[in-house]
């Protein structure tokens, strides 16, 4: 399991420093997620659409992202509008599909999808700890950003080690069932892999203070804001402005 | 005599009532000396290695490094920037994405700048005949490179002692002759935990035997 495959691929959005770059996704994704108006929603996918041209992220997994996405959302406009009263556009029996309801989970797949394209552009192919140093660096909590980094480490460390716990226990002629017995054994299994993390988790810790661990992460990758991060952070920065003054204006 | 370098006085440990692991035990490490530790599964082996840094502190008796007494964690600080500890499980050590950055994090951590500290990994990662490997993906590695890399962690702050958990442990012998002709170059005062007879002949110029709560010579 890889969540962050090794694709640094040079493109004009890759070259950008990466604060420029979370600060864009933040900023865009908070506009975008209180927006309402038809126009500014379409802007705003647009220029998720013209962030992704920039950054050409691996196709497939573009795809896949999506695809889970809408499933989601297809869900969601299936189950939302009953709730929501107004004008019923169909009708089943006694339940009513509202045309409000159906806008609003419209409204919410456009933004959901026009943040998900903007931050697979901007975040998508980084360096996890590029993206940590830039969350740092943007006064986010340094303890959220090490959860993050050692999420990243270590997930596969903890899927191996469930592998092996799950090949043992299939060695001793372990079949998954609907029944009591399954739910249990799979409740040691979590429960074992979380003991084992946590112990884990304290070795790790033991061996950074022995390398003069204090707290604090000293980054080897210098940081730079060059000519083309001012110029793409003003063009985000306007993008984003004119996105606001046409939905609050 | 030269002054220890690392000293345990009449040292008690225990994990809670019912496991006492180190009763009454003395150490002492000179400049120069390479001392094998053996001794059963469970014996405290581990445990006295952690009890040197401080990562854990003995229920009685005195830990004393480079001269002086240690007993809280600020005065373990400075012993963890020369004592080096290997982890007995590689994936405990190296948890950075790449090798570089998991190399160059101790140098950091000792205020050095990005150059120096990157230069220092580089140069470490060479001695070990490990060039090229600055980008690869820690997580990775093969078991024998993950072990290479994790004493390149520590190497890399120049340690004036190395402690070893079990450097061969887990690797075929072509891996772990590799680890112990390295280990066999270096200049540092060591302490090796192993029941490899190849680490304790190559690598050590005695041995002791940890047995209820002791040392002894073997």
């Amino acid at each position: 399991m890889i969540i962050f495959p090794q694709s640094e691929r040079e493109t004009c959005i890759h070259r950008l420093d990466p604060r420029v770059r979370a600060a864009t996704g933040f900023l865009f994704a908070v506009v975008v997620c209180l927006s309402q108006s038809p126009p500014v929603l379409a802007a705003s996918f647009a220029t998720a659409l013209a962030l992704l041209a920039l950054a050409r992220p691996d196709r497939g997994r573009t795809v896949r992202g999506l695809a889970a996405l809408n499933l989601f959302m297809l869900l969601l406009a299936v189950f939302l509008p009953p709730f929501v009263a107004g004008e019923a556009a169909w009708r089943i029996g006694s339940v009513a599909w509202s045309r409000e309801g159906l806008w609003r989970a419209g409204t919410i797949a456009i933004r959901a999808n026009s943040i998900l394209l903007a931050l697979m552009a901007l975040l998508g192919a980084m360096e996890p700890a590029h993206l940590g140093l830039a969350l740092c660096r943007l006064g986010c909590p340094e303890k959220l950003a090490h959860i993050l980094l050692f999420m990243i480490r270590y997930v596969e460390v903890i899927h191996r080690e469930y592998h092996r716990l799950r090949d043992a226990m299939r060695m001793r002629g372990f079949r998954a069932a609907c029944d009591r017995r399954t739910c249990q054994a799979y409740g040691y299994l979590v429960g074992l892999l979380l003991v084992r993390s946590l112990d884990r988790s304290d070795r790790i810790v033991e061996a950074m203070k022995c390398r003069g661990f204090r707290g604090h992460f000293h980054l080897l990758i210098p940081l730079r804001i060059r000519a083309w991060d001012l110029l793409f952070a003003t063009l985000a920065a306007a993008d984003v402005a004119w996105l606001s003054w046409m939905e609050w204006r | 005599m030269n002054e220890p370098l690392l000293e345990l006085e009449d040292v008690h440990f225990s994990y809670g009532e019912e496991r006492r692991v180190l009763c009454g035990l003395d150490f002492r490490l000179g400049p120069g000396e390479h001392v094998g530790l053996v001794g059963g599964n469970g014996c405290g082996k581990t445990t006295f290695l952690r009890l040197l840094v401080g990562l854990i502190k003995p229920t009685a008796g005195t830990v004393r490094v480079f001269g002086k007494a240690r007993r809280q964690e600020g005065d373990f600080h400075e012993v963890r920037r020369r004592v080096g500890l290997v982890f007995q499980d590689a994936d405990d050590q190296l948890f950075c994405p790449t090798v570089l950055e998991d190399v160059a994090f101790g140098p950091l951590n000792l205020g050095q700048s990005r150059e120096q500290a990157g230069a220092a990994a580089r140069e470490t990662l060479r001695g070990l005949g490990l060039e090229g490997f600055e980008d690869r993906v820690t997580y990775h590695l093969s078991g024998g490179e993950k072990r290479l890399v994790s004493l390149a962690t520590v190497l890399a702050m120049k340690p004036h002692v190395l402690l070893l958990d079990e450097p061969t442990g887990g690797l075929d012998a072509e891996a772990a002759q590799r680890v112990i002709e390295t280990v066999s170059g270096l200049p540092y005062a060591s302490i090796i935990v192993s029941h490899d007879s190849n680490v304790l002949d190559g690598l050590t110029n005695r041995v002791l035997a940890l047995r209820d709560g002791r040392l002894a010579e073997r």
